[in-house]
Order: structure tokens, then C-alpha cells, then sequence
């Protein structure tokens, strides 16, 4: 295996509520490798954005990383300082975010929020960073940018928007990117493009991509691997194919019964039973889907095994769906 | 903007006939009779009745409003009984005086109190964010004639750093030539370096008297308007790019915090323009607060009714600049105009 872009290894993260410790996250082990895109799926409140969150080291002031490490390069960023850090992101690892349009600076042109970044990471002078955002906002798609670029964000549309979000988060050419949700709610071309673009800078530059969505289809379109995140465990992660084939964690299975597919009618779709469990109370079970799960046996009370960061199958149930014979 | 701008002013013709109107009838219906009151205790019933129909008194109440309109209109306010000078005047010199020691205070406040907000809001539970508690506490709790009270008897009765607290300037200083009124301005103007040090002392206390007071709804507004923006997704972003936290706090999310800070700011003013007079009476400052509590008391219609005038036509300016101010900082609110 090529060294990973990231990897992230027995990531735990605590929230203090009024409501007691919301325990988001346990022992969460995945990497991505360069150039490779990864798709990190799962129900809201599944952990997926707090993962990315830690990782970044912009988690709320209420959270709390009590173990593990992300290592980037040679860096552990749940270590390092925070001026470090900030020299890191943006310049290394970018994000992109759901809601384009609230997460821009409402009251500062979109050129010079790109330049912004520019000056901080791109080693490009006060004198020709205007020029140069003008430049990224053309690699983005975006038609007339010089005029664009002294747009607010309240003139563009979303899907622009989100447009000017990928040209702040690849103005510095960074090796890996973390897309939040980055089309909900754009509407399906838009979407497609937006995609599009990301997927080509990737290929251009050998970009390693996190890819954060609760859209099952989107992932198995987009991405090599997919990452099946449950109540802030990683319960399965497999080659894009292989998962589709033959899920093996039945809450896995469950999401793929769930999804829409082109021939699928309302009645073929099944919801998944249950809801997530309270991950504020103080002894959780050890596998987090097991009140859900049908496919439930005695022996599910005892500890998961330990999933390995590095490996690219992960599988953390006692009895999994058996294993299909090649297809 | 220029077109905001005159929007703005159009709409405020309505609310400044309004004034006229309300201060008219409530100086009318206050009670007591200046006549009498300027009679003296020993005059006569004919004496009173004299003074009553040369000041127009005995009219009926449409007549004489009639008259003040018509005076107006030819810019005059009237003459002031007490002090025989026309209110015009009386204002010209009071309001600057009133003007500079709210400015100077405000200013001091807000240079205080906007970095205190600032840091109590990217630090919450520091020991920042618990001195700005307490200090806009204080501020708001004590009133402002204890604090300056407490300032005169700590900085000029016991450590005597500060000059006696009667006026303007010190009786040996001749104040410097009248060009805008604010003894600091007129003093720069005129390169009077001995006069300018002098009216700044005098205007250390009762400015820092203000800011004291002023201080509070500031700093809570900033550290309250800092701590919604830094919790929004474009702050996110920023910290995200890897963007400097000095970049990130002041351009990014200061200047976003900063609409509320200044709708508090303009309100703070308005409201220490008018309500300075305490102030004004423990430092024996000539302002224009003192000077209309001194008429109301006196009965003294003109110069009530110039004050209110003008206090009205201020708060409209003020009003008017902060729209403006609005539409520089925030380009959403310039398409609505």
C-alpha cells in the first residue's frame, strides 16, 4: 500500500453537554491514500463531520479529543500547536463545507476571500493575489470571473457559491481535501459538476479526497472506498465495489436496503429499524448498532475487535452477513 | 447612497414637526406660570398680568403657537427669561461644550470597551471575560454622579493629579478663539499648546465619569455580537483555510459583529447627549443638559423647547450616520435603500 495521505488512528471525541458527556466518537480508525477518494457515509449524528472536524482541530469548544492521533505527513495534528496548525490547513489539508452560502464571509468579496488564503499559504504578493484568485475562480467554472470576484456572496447562487468554496479550499494546493457534504442542497446538475470539478483536481494533482455524505448513491458513484460510519464507531470500510456487492455489517446492508436505486419503487425501500442509540449514557454497549440489529446473538455483548487503521477492509461485527462467493 | 441619504432626511421632516407640535403643548401644559414666576413672590395681580400679555402668555394657546412657528421659521428660538440672551446663542455655545464631553467620554468607552468585548468573547470563562463582567457591572450599577464624585475626591482631593472640577478650563486660561466650540479642536487651531493641555485636564474626570457609564452596553454587545459571529459557519471556514486567529478575529469576525456594536453605540450617545446633566452638575461644566433642567425648573418655555429642537434634530443626524455607517460596513443593506 502507498503511504496514506492520512491516517487516523483510535480517535476518540467527547462532548460536554448540559445533558451529561456525549461519548461522539470511539476508537475511530480509518486513512485515505494519495490520489485515492474515500466516501464516509452514515445517518446524521453518526459521527461523520465530527470525525472531519477533530481532524481539522476546528471541533467546538465543547469537545474534547481524548484519544488517538491523525497523522498527515510526518505531523500528528491532535498534537500539534495551534499555529502550526493553522499554517497546516489550507495548505495541506482543506475543507469544504455544506451550505456554501453561510459559510462565506457574507460581507467581504468572494476575490478577496480567496485572496485571503492566497497571501497566507500561496506565497503570492498583496500585488498579485487579486489576479491570481481571478485565475482560480476561472479553473472552478466559473464564467467572467473578473467580475465574479468582486461579487458578494449574497449575489451568487449556491451552486456558485460553493464554486468559490473549491477555489478557496484548492488555492493552495493541498494534499488532501475533506468535502462536507459539499452538494446538499444544490440541485442534481449542479451537484454532478461540483463533483466533476473536485474529482479532476484530484486526478491532476494526485489529491487525496475525504468525501462526507449520507448519500449512499453519490458515494458508490464517486468513491474507491467507502468508510460506513454508526453512532461514532466505523462499523465497515471497503472498496466501493465490494460493499455494493456483499455488505457484511447488517447495518450496512440496512443503508443499502434504504437507497433509492433507478428501478427501486417506495415499497422496495426499507427503513432502517430504530434510531440511534443515547450516547450519553454511561455504559454503552460495546457494538452501538446492536439494539437495532436483527442479526443480534448473545456473544454481541463482548468487545468488538480492534479495527486496523491501515488496512483498507474493516469489519467490526461479531456475527456479519456471510460472505459471497466470487461474483 | 446619496439617494438613501435624502430618503432618510424626508422621513424625518414628519417626526420633526412632531417635536415642535409635543413640546409646544407639553411646555404648555407643565405646571406653573413664568409670569408670575418672573413677578417675583411680592408682585402684584396687575404686575403679573403686565409681564403675561407682554410675553404673549394671555393668548389663546393657537395664536401663540402660531408665533413660535413663525419664529422658527426665521431660524429664531426664541429669548431665554432667565438669562435674557437669545436661545440660539445660548445653545451655540452650550451644545459644544455638552458635545465634546460626550464625544470624548464615548470614545474613551468605546476604546476601552470594544477590545474588553473582544477578548472576553474569543476567551469565554478567562479572566478577561470575568473583569469585563465586573467592570460593566459597576459601570452600569453606579450612577454617574458617585462615580465622578468618587473620581473628584480620589484624583483631585486626595492625590490632587486633577484640576479643581469647576468648568471648562482653569479661571486663569482665557478660552481660545471660537471656531468649532470643542475647546481641544479650537485650541489645536489656534497652536495653543498651554490651552489645549489645560481644557484636556478639565475634561479628564467628567469624561472618564461618562465612559465609565457608557462602558457597559458596549462591552456586552461586542463580546455577545463576537460570540454569535465566531460560532457561524464563515468563521469556521476562515479557521479552516488556515487563515492567521488575528485575521480570522478582526476581519473576519469583528467586522461582522460590529453592525449591533454601532446601533448600541448610536444609542448610548443619544442617550448621553441629553442625560449628561448629572455629570455637567458635579464638574460645574457649562453644558447644554444643565442649562435646559435650569429653564424647565424656571418655566422658561424657549429655551425648554430649543433644547428638545435640537436634541431632535441630533438624534436624526445620529440616526442618519449610523445608516450610513451600516451601508459602508455591510453591502446587503445598501440594495435595500
Amino acid at each position: 500500500m502507498a503511504s496514506p495521505a492520512l491516517l487516523v488512528e483510535d480517535l476518540s471525541v467527547e462532548f460536554r453537554t448540559r445533558g451529561g458527556i456525549v461519548k461522539a466518537l470511539e476508537r475511530v480508525n480509518f486513512h485515505v491514500a494519495k490520489g485515492e477518494t474515500i466516501a464516509v457515509v452514515g445517518e446524521s449524528g453518526s459521527g461523520k463531520s465530527v470525525t472531519a472536524y477533530a481532524v481539522m482541530g476546528i471541533l467546538d469548544p465543547a469537545a474534547r479529543v481524548t484519544s488517538g492521533r491523525a497523522v498527515l505527513g510526518a505531523l500528528d495534528l491532535l498534537k500539534t500547536d495551534r499555529h502550526t496548525l493553522a499554517a497546516v490547513r489550507g495548505r495541506e489539508i482543506a475543507m469544504i463545507f455544506q451550505n456554501p452560502r453561510t459559510a462565506l464571509n457574507p460581507i467581504r468579496r468572494v476575490g478577496d476571500q480567496i485572496a485571503d488564503v492566497l497571501l497566507r499559504h500561496a506565497n503570492v504578493t498583496p500585488s498579485a493575489a487579486p489576479k491570481k484568485a481571478v485565475e482560480l475562480l476561472e479553473t472552478v467554472g466559473i464564467t467572467d470571473p473578473a467580475r465574479r470576484a468582486k461579487a458578494y456572496p449574497f449575489e451568487l447562487s449556491g451552486g456558485m457559491c460553493q464554486r468559490v468554496m473549491i477555489a478557496i479550499a484548492l488555492a493552495a494546493n493541498p494534499s488532501l481535501l475533506i468535502a462536507d457534504e459539499p452538494t446538499t442542497g444544490l440541485d442534481v446538475t449542479t451537484q454532478a459538476i461540483i463533483m466533476d470539478i473536485i474529482a479532476e483536481r484530484a486526478k491532476a494533482t494526485g489529491m487525496a479526497t475525504i468525501f462526507i455524505t449520507h448519500d449512499l448513491g453519490l458515494a458508490a458513484e464517486r468513491a474507491d472506498r467507502i468508510v460506513v460510519m454508526h453512532a461514532g464507531h466505523i462499523v465497515e470500510a471497503r472498496p466501493t465495489r465490494d460493499l455494493f456487492a456483499a455488505p457484511r455489517h447488517p447495518y450496512t446492508a440496512a443503508l443499502i436496503a434504504a437507497t433509492p436505486g433507478p428501478t427501486s419503487q417506495l415499497s422496495d425501500l426499507r427503513t432502517i429499524a430504530g434510531g440511534l442509540p443515547d450516547l450519553r449514557a454511561a455504559e454503552l454497549p460495546a457494538c452501538r448498532y446492536a439494539g437495532r440489529c436483527a442479526r443480534r446473538l448473545e456473544g454481541c455483548a463482548a468487545p468488538l475487535p480492534r479495527v486496523d487503521a491501515a488496512a483498507s477492509d474493516a469489519l467490526a461485527c461479531h456475527n456479519p452477513l456471510p460472505q459471497e462467493r466470487a461474483a | 447612497m446619496l439617494s438613501l441619504i435624502l430618503n432618510r432626511l424626508m422621513l424625518a421632516i414628519p417626526s420633526l414637526i412632531g417635536v415642535v407640535i409635543v413640546t409646544f403643548l407639553l411646555t404648555r401644559a407643565l405646571p406653573g406660570d413664568p409670569a408670575a414666576y418672573f413677578a417675583g413672590p411680592a408682585a402684584t395681580e396687575q404686575a403679573i398680568a403686565e409681564i403675561r400679555a407682554k410675553l404673549g402668555t394671555d393668548r389663546p394657546l393657537i395664536e401663540q403657537f402660531g408665533r413660535y412657528v413663525k419664529d422658527l421659521a426665521r431660524g429664531e428660538l426664541g429669548q431665554s427669561l432667565t438669562t435674557g440672551q437669545p436661545v440660539s446663542r445660548e445653545i451655540a455655545t452650550r451644545l459644544p461644550a455638552s458635545a465634546e464631553l460626550t464625544l470624548i467620554g464615548l470614545l474613551l468607552a468605546v476604546l476601552l470597551a470594544v477590545p474588553m468585548g473582544i477578548l472576553a468573547a474569543t476567551k469565554p470563562g478567562s479572566a478577561v471575560d470575568h473583569i469585563t463582567r465586573v467592570v460593566s457591572t459597576a459601570g452600569v450599577s453606579l450612577p454617574v454622579f458617585f462615580t465622578g464624585l468618587l473620581l473628584v475626591y480620589v484624583f483631585y482631593f486626595r492625590l490632587g493629579w486633577a484640576p479643581s472640577p469647576v468648568g471648562r478650563l482653569d479661571v486663569f486660561l482665557s478660552p481660545p478663539p471660537h471656531v468649532t466650540g470643542f475647546y481641544l479642536v479650537d485650541a489645536l487651531l489656534a497652536r495653543d499648546g498651554e490651552v489645549f493641555v489645560g481644557a484636556l485636564k478639565q475634561l479628564a474626570l467628567p469624561a472618564l465619569t461618562l465612559s465609565i457609564f457608557a462602558l457597559a452596553p458596549i462591552a456586552r454587545m461586542t463580546r455577545a455580537s463576537m460570540l454569535a459571529v465566531l460560532s457561524s459557519d464563515f468563521v469556521r471556514t476562515a479557521r479552516a483555510s488556515g487563515l492567521s486567529p488575528a485575521k480570522v478575529v478582526v476581519t473576519y469576525a469583528f467586522r461582522n459583529a460590529v453592525l449591533p456594536v454601532i446601533t448600541t453605540l448610536g444609542m448610548v450617545l443619544s442617550f448621553l447627549l441629553g442625560a449628561n446633566v448629572l455629570v455637567e452638575k458635579v464638574f460645574a461644566w457649562p453644558g447644554i443638559g444643565s442649562f435646559a433642567v435650569e429653564a424647565l425648573i424656571a418655566s422658561d418655555f424657549a429655551p425648554v423647547q430649543g433644547f428638545v429642537l435640537t436634541m431632535a434634530a441630533l438624534y436624526v443626524t445620529l440616526n442618519l450616520l449610523i445608516d450610513i455607517a451600516y451601508g459602508l460596513i455591510d453591502p446587503r443593506v445598501r440594495l435595500d435603500s
